[in-house]
């Protein structure tokens, strides 16, 4: 046991004693030699010492003094991450998830503001509902509540009541690919085709278009023209998988029947689904396939 | 001769003791006492909270607790709320209910957050216990109305089913037909967050007539405004309502209906929903806002003025959410009518724009922490923020447990001085010496966090984001906040000295997260080799950390305290920093 002095058993908190005499013996002796411990650690006795030193970093306890003090700007002189507001983009992850150059110019990052998916989509469907042309054909005005499939993400600006600019929302709806128990999620406002959407899924998820996207990427693609030079594998029938989505109906239907616009708007979720089993989707057609007991991850 | 101790009571007046005592915590301290004492509590503990459902297994739960009737569990990290954890991370409810199911059959009560449930988990739960009781399911997903048609179908005594802020799938409203007509014990339903428009107005309204005990229905946005006179009157006996969709077409027969409605509800004390709300229809509930403590205008939007007039309706309000539509004047009219006031949550309404659009700042919250003296749980988004402010309200205020300040902006300097909020958030630390949660935001550096380690000694749940400059800063909060369990930190420059050297802090709280960060995954290694109760996964979906070399910071960290070791459901993104190699390869198999 590397803790010596703490007890175990129950669920009830840890006795602290232990953290606090290691700070005070922080501040009393900052010998190097004899206190070569890698985790501030009182090992009592020296045991494992020297497994730090393959990260020779972290071969002492470190004092106040180790620590730079503290200067107004944001950017560290510690470690190399330095936190200006480009880089706040680097180490996020790199999917349709990940920071788009938001349209109205400010830095928009995953996550910030703190706000809760829930309420986002709440937001926006309000917001929506004064933009929305009745799709449907129930006789109730189509206020679409897609709480919960369709998520609006924290990416760009959306209408509020009084707001009639035009920043550019993003429309979140889960992707589920047959055989792979991972969801994901993809913005279908950031692609202004059904080509463009089916690359996005195809970098998502490469075992659509296996050798179609080249050796060792996964970062988003930005190069243009390896984009316009291709076209999808899901949409042209070649790969062994055909893209497919659910409808405000209910309805599972095979992606590329109706015009992008009105797609976008009776979209609830995506399925990509193996050929063998779309045997009985046609473009255009309205079999209802049997309900999908499949959970949204 | 057998020694007996003074205080040697018969098992069952010790049971019966420990019966008045409720809480956890003074449970634990009382299995503490001594072995018998450890023994008895055990077997009559009915209330078990598991705060990290990764932090022990059901089965241990079961052993040392075989008789407990209500569990409450959590699952996903704080940050999933904002799509830091992605999908397919975990939180499964199901294993527990699976060994549960078999051990418990006298449960009655589940309490789930942030976790992963399943229709198979809910059909499980309504098949094995028989006595079925309370349900609620805080920011959940992965279930769909089929499952609940199950609960509603089986669970003759259910009381309480409350789905707040879940994602579930809504296909249709016919799952509230599977109630049977003899059902009439339901107390609460929360289902506001189901979407469907497939709405059974016939089937709701029968519900709500025949269960006579309800006291707390939340409607979903699909019930129109026009629906909810007939609702009410089924159910004048409401002490808490959400309506749905607040909107008509103005009509003085929907209106007066309505309001007719509203008047009839002598006991209404929480009014919550009001989507899409049209102003004129809002005095439709003025009979009742005398009475009103709690009142959720977050999904509301009503300009200032309407607003204030409402709230002017309301002195009696102990909680109010709202939109920052409310502006300074609003808070500043809420400060001087509603004196009783404990917690006020304003949220953005246009949080991506860049101007603001609404006249809401620092003074808005100074005036309500100097108006309402009982104010304690604050959050609040705005724009702009100083330290002068910020040190008023702490003096003004120096009894909140709950301050959390979103300015909207990431490190944005005092407006009036253009330096850091480290003074007025170190305030807040001083003089606020009950504060048990606390969320940063503005431009901040390590003086902030040395204010947090030195005064914040009561504090349990710490968020940081886009702040510090490095190490020191964290090393001041894991040393100095002794009262510390959960630490939620994104976008700081915080590497692996003040995580290394605090190492045993950790097994001291419940969590850590950290991402976009600047730990190494050689760090990430070293903890979880030499930390055995700790786990320690690295999320990243790039791809496998070590294909990368080992000083590469990691995207996301996600530490915790646990008994039994690392997880068996990670999904193909999370790796656990592990002891053995080959213990590893075993976790990451995908045992979903």
């Amino acid at each position: 046991m590397v803790n010596g002095g703490s007890e175990s058993g129950s669920i009830c908190s840890v006795s602290r004693e232990d953290n606090m005499a290691v700070s005070s013996e922080d501040s009393s002796s900052p010998d190097e030699s004899e206190l070569e411990l890698g985790l501030g650690l009182s090992l009592g006795g020296g045991s494992k010492m020297h497994q730090a030193s393959k990260c020779g970093q972290y071969a002492r306890i470190l004092t106040a003094q180790d620590f730079p003090s503290s200067s107004p700007s944001p950017s560290s002189s510690s470690s190399s991450f330095s936190l200006s507001r480009a880089n706040v983009t680097a180490g996020t992850k790199r999917t349709a998830d990940s920071v788009a150059a938001a349209a109205n110019g400010s830095c928009q990052v995953v996550g910030w503001p703190p706000i809760r998916a829930y309420r986002m989509n709440s937001m926006v469907n309000q917001a929506k509902a004064s933009f929305t042309e009745g799709f449907n054909s129930t006789t109730m005005e189509n206020r679409r509540k897609e709480t919960s499939m369709v998520e609006n993400s924290t990416i760009g600006s959306y209408h509020s009541s009084g707001n009639t600019n035009a920043s550019r929302t993003s429309l979140f709806v889960k992707v589920k690919m047959d055989g792979i128990p991972i969801g994901r999620k993809v913005d279908l406002n950031a692609s202004e085709s059904y080509e463009k959407l089916a690359k996005s899924l195809e970098e998502m998820f490469p075992e659509t278009a296996p050798g179609a996207n080249p050796a060792g990427s996964t970062a988003r693609q930005h190069d243009v023209t390896n984009k316009t030079t291709r076209h999808s594998k899901l949409l042209d029938g070649s790969s062994d998988f055909v893209l497919t989505y659910e409808d405000k109906e209910g309805d599972w239907m095979l992606v590329g029947d109706v015009p992008w616009e009105m797609f976008r708007s009776l979209v609830k979720r995506l399925r990509i689904m193996r050929k063998s089993e779309a045997a009985g989707l046609a473009p255009g057609s309205e079999a209802r396939n049997q309900r999908q007991r499949r959970k949204p991850m | 001769m057998h020694k007996k101790m003074a205080f040697s009571f018969p098992d069952e007046v010790l049971e019966h003791v420990f019966s008045f005592i409720q809480s956890d915590k003074d449970r634990n301290s009382v299995s503490m006492v001594c072995k018998s004492w450890y023994e008895i509590e055990r077997y009559c503990r009915r209330k078990v909270f598991v705060g990290n459902c990764y932090a022990v297994s059901p089965r241990m739960v079961i052993r040392r607790f075989p008789e407990f009737r209500s569990i409450e569990l959590k699952g996903k990290p704080h940050f999933a709320d904002f799509n830091l954890v992605p999908d397919g991370w975990g939180g499964y409810v199901f294993p527990w209910i699976a060994e549960m199911a078999g051990a418990l059959p006298w449960l009655e009560e589940i309490k789930l957050k942030r976790m992963v449930v399943t229709d198979e988990s809910l059909e499980l739960i309504a098949k094995s216990f028989k006595n079925f009781k309370v349900l609620v399911l805080s920011s959940c997903e992965g279930f769909s109305t089929d499952g609940l048609a199950a609960i509603a179908a089986t669970c003759k005594n259910l009381k309480e089913l409350d789905l707040r802020d879940c994602e579930g799938d809504d296909l249709g409203w016919h799952w509230l037909s599977y109630f049977p007509d003899t059902y009439t014990s339901l107390v609460s339903l929360n289902i506001s967050c189901l979407g469907s428009d497939e709405v059974s107005f016939s089937a709701l309204e029968r519900l709500v007539g025949r269960c006579t005990n309800l006291r707390t229905l939340r409607l979903n946005r699909a019930v129109p405004l026009d629906k909810i006179a007939n609702i009410l009157r089924h159910a004048p006996q409401l002490v808490e309502f959400g309506t749905g969709s607040y909107t008509a077409d103005l009509r003085p027969d929907i209106y007066s209906d309505l309001a007719g409605a509203f008047s009839s509800c002598k006991e209404l004390k929480s009014l919550s929903g009001f989507w899409d709300v049209v102003p004129a229809y809002l005095p439709a509930i003025y009979p009742v806002c005398s009475k009103l403590t709690s009142l959720n205008l977050s999904y509301a939007t009503l300009q200032s003025s309407d607003l204030i007039k409402l709230v002017s309706h309301c002195p009696n309000l102990q909680r109010l959410l709202v939109l920052d539509y409310i502006e300074d004047s609003g808070l500043e009219a809420l400060a001087s009518i509603c004196n009783d006031l404990q917690e006020l949550r304003v949220f953005p309404s246009d949080p991506f724009g860049v101007e603001p659009n609404v006249s809401l700042t620092e003074q808005g919250l100074v005036a309500v922490s100097s108006g309402c003296p009982k104010l304690q749980s604050v959050l609040y988004f705005c724009r702009q923020m100083s330290n002068e402010a910020l040190v008023t309200i702490a003096k003004n205020r120096p009894n909140f447990t709950r301050f959390r300040l979103c300015i909207i902006e990431p490190t944005t300097a005092d407006y009036l001085t253009l330096e850091p909020l480290d003074v007025g958030f170190g305030a807040i630390v001083q003089y606020c010496k009950d504060l048990q949660r606390l969320s940063l935001s503005g431009l901040l550096t390590d003086r902030v966090f040395e204010y947090i380690g030195t005064y914040a000694k009561k504090l349990e749940m710490l968020s940081i984001a886009f702040a510090g400059d490095g190490d020191l800063g964290l090393h001041h909060v894991l040393s100095g906040c002794e009262s510390l369990r959960k630490l939620e930190i994104r976008d700081c420059p915080f590497g692996d000295k003040a995580l290394l050297a605090n190492a045993e802090k950790l097994e001291t709280m419940r969590s850590l997260w950290m991402s976009s960060c600047a730990v190494s995954f050689g760090a990430c290694k070293l903890l979880g080799q030499k930390m055995p109760r700790l786990n320690v996964e690295v999320i990243d979906e790039r791809g496998p950390p070590d294909s990368r070399p080992e000083s590469c910071p990691v995207d996301k960290l996600y530490i915790y305290r646990t008994l039994v070791g690392p997880r068996f459901d990670m999904p193909p993104f999370v790796w656990t920093m592990e002891d053995d190699p080959s213990l590893q390869q075993l976790s990451r198999a995908n045992l979903m």
